[in-house]
């Protein structure tokens, strides 16, 4: 059976039109880059519900946080970098201050943007975002889960980050897919080893369960989409029950995804954890696939992150330090 | 809806125990912005009692006119305005800033009723309020937003962001006044980073302006009028004013941007404001 791929801006900007039917209050924002995040099909299909705001991302926030507190549903979209970044301190001031109802759905999140390179990559914006008050924070994996995600946040009456990227990406999930706020997925059982993906590396976790699969070790793999508020009752479920945990996040391993694993495991349930991201270093130019390489960010780095990661669930007490060991010992 | 008050005298004395609100709040509280609630004061008391259709028991109901103080600093001006309209009681006004209040250091829209936005970060007010504008016009409603901003607050880059969309969506259902009293924190905005000339600015933006004396309170009620029947764009208000008007000594200071008088100047204000 062929791979049917999509991409989750490309499914991002059908679903605005068709959610753009169904909500008249829906209005949509953009900052000079609606080809690229997909929202020019609603501008053609709603063109007095559409507001391009010229290349200003800190003015697009205000304006969208403008149109909330005026009872519209707005959905404000441009970049990552720039949403997050050059527009941080607007959607603090505001958006998330007041929990004013503004869907920010940035597209061209991590390093498989590609060829523009490190100035246009985000690595950074599930950080900038998972640390705001108010702030959901949402990173679909596949088609499906954009389409159930963005028709969620028009339901939820409150500030929603969600992250798409450029690629197209194999589809995990089937059309009766539902999202629920909060709430992660178990996309594969397994007793050895828990791998946890976020966008497009839950497909490679998925991948590297395979490989792992092939020699004799079963992975459990889990998406946590819901970054934030982020299911600790499934992570601290999958760390007691597995004992080791691979986190995957096309992100800087700080302040995202495995950050956030860190943060529960440790206060709840401490357990070895291997991070795979980029690691205090930007992005650069290049095809997204040899990108991935380059970052350590496919199912092989996934896969041996895993088998180092069981190899620290028997430790010698001192963290495997003879001197230390020796101490304990006393 | 409230009836507007257009007598001048009447809105004159309103405008005096407003100001006596401010420094009794700055005095009780300790620390504030004094010079800039001060300056804008006229404004503000001619906006909220002489023009805008306002009903304070549903704050932003349908058909009422909205605000945003772009200029967040100027808290204790707002607060007094609100407090006086009957959005919430007077004596909350004397627990401005404590721990617990619903009047923060600046506004803030889950605590304060009447209060539109969280503001105080500068610069950001103008694209909220043209946000308001657009959401007006989709409804098909015609009440007005108006947004205050101080003229230091012009130096961020976002007012000139929202400045053209502004003009861009030729948003006529909005009023900005801008409150140049020409200081800022670290002095002259003269000698700061200049503004001038602030009206050709505005104007080759495509807005269209006016310029009034900000304590003349005739003809602020005038300018906000006129605004009324620009069609096809915005219109800004250039105010003239002086920051801490009302109190001699406060009066063109720099040093009483941000803070609280002491009981000296406590007294002598509350002397020349004619303190019952």
């Amino acid at each position: 059976m062929p791979v049917v791929k999509e991409s989750t801006r490309v499914e991002y900007g059908k679903t605005l039109v068709k959610l753009g039917e169904e909500y008249p209050d829906i209005v949509v924002l953009d900052a000079d880059l609606s080809g690229s995040t997909q929202t020019h099909h609603f501008a053609k299909a709603f063109p007095e519900r559409f507001f391009n705001l010229g290349v200003a991302e800190q003015d697009l926030m205000g304006t969208a946080a403008g149109l909330a507190v005026g009872g519209k549903i707005p959905f404000a979209s441009t970049f990552a970098m720039f949403a997050t970044g050059r527009a941080w301190e607007q959607i603090r001031q505001t958006i998330a201050y007041a929990n004013l109802n503004v869907k920010i759905v940035a597209s061209h999140g991590g390093v498989t943007v590609g060829e523009d390179g490190g100035s246009h990559q985000a690595i950074e914006d599930l950080a900038l975002m998972r640390i705001l008050p108010n702030m959901v924070v949402l990173v679909p994996a596949d088609g499906p889960q954009t389409r159930a995600m963005v028709r969620w946040a028009v339901s939820y009456p409150g500030p929603v980050y969600i992250r798409t990227g450029r690629m197209a990406v194999p589809v995990i999930y089937d059309d009766s897919y539902q999202f629920q706020l909060g709430r992660g997925s178990i996309l594969r059982e397994g007793r050895d080893v828990t791998l946890i993906g976020l966008g497009i590396m839950v497909q490679a976790c998925l991948e590297a369960a395979r490989l792992l699969e092939a020699q004799g070790i079963e992975a459990q793999v889990l998406n946590l989409a819901c970054l934030k508020p982020l299911d600790w009752e499934l992570l601290v479920d999958a760390a007691q029950r597995t004992g080791a945990v691979v986190t995957a996040e096309e992100h800087l391993v700080t302040g995202g995804l495995g950050s956030a694993v860190c943060e529960v495991l440790s206060e709840r349930w401490p357990t070895p954890v291997r991070r795979i991201g980029l690691r205090d270093i930007f992005g650069i130019s290049g095809k997204p696939e040899l990108l991935l390489k380059h970052y350590g960010l496919t199912p092989e780095d996934i896969q041996e992150a895993a088998l180092k990661v069981m190899a620290q669930k028997e430790r010698p007490a001192g963290g495997g330090r003879p001197e230390l060991a020796a101490i304990s010992k006393r | 809806m409230m009836k507007q008050i257009t007598d001048e005298a009447q809105l004159k004395e309103i405008a005096r125990q407003i100001r006596l609100d401010i420094v009794e709040m700055l005095f009780r509280a300790g620390s504030g912005h004094l010079g800039g609630s001060l300056s804008a004061t006229d404004i503000l008391v001619s906006l909220f009692f002489g023009q805008m259709h306002l009903t304070p028991e549903s704050p932003g109901g349908p058909g009422q006119d909205r605000f945003i103080l772009s200029k967040g600093h100027a808290a204790p001006l707002l607060y007094a305005v609100l407090a006086r309209l009957g959005y919430f009681p007077h004596e909350e006004l004397y627990t401005l800033r404590q721990f617990g209040s619903m009047l923060q250091g600046h506004p803030d829209s889950s605590c304060t009723p009447g209060v539109e936005v969280p503001t105080g970060s500068l610069g950001q007010g103008l694209s909220i309020a043209n946000g308001l504008a657009l959401a007006a016009r989709l409804r098909g409603n015609h009440h007005r937003i108006y947004v205050l901003l101080g003229d230091g607050e012009v130096q961020e880059g976002q007012v000139w962001e929202a400045a053209m969309t502004a003009a861009h969506y030729r948003l006529d259902n909005l009023t900005a006044i801008l409150d140049r009293n020409r200081l800022q924190i670290d002095g002259r905005t003269a000698e700061v980073m200049s503004l001038e000339p602030l009206k050709e600015k505005w104007a080759a933006f495509g807005w269209h302006t006016l310029q009034v004396d900000g304590h003349q309170i005739a003809e602020l009620l005038a300018a906000y009028k006129a605004c009324e029947q620009v069609k096809g764009r915005p219109s800004i208000i250039i105010a003239h004013t002086v920051k801490g008007k009302g109190v001699s000594i406060f009066e063109d200071q720099k040093k009483y941007h941000g803070v609280a008088p002491t009981p000296e100047e406590y007294h002598q204000a509350l002397k020349e404001l004619g303190a019952a």
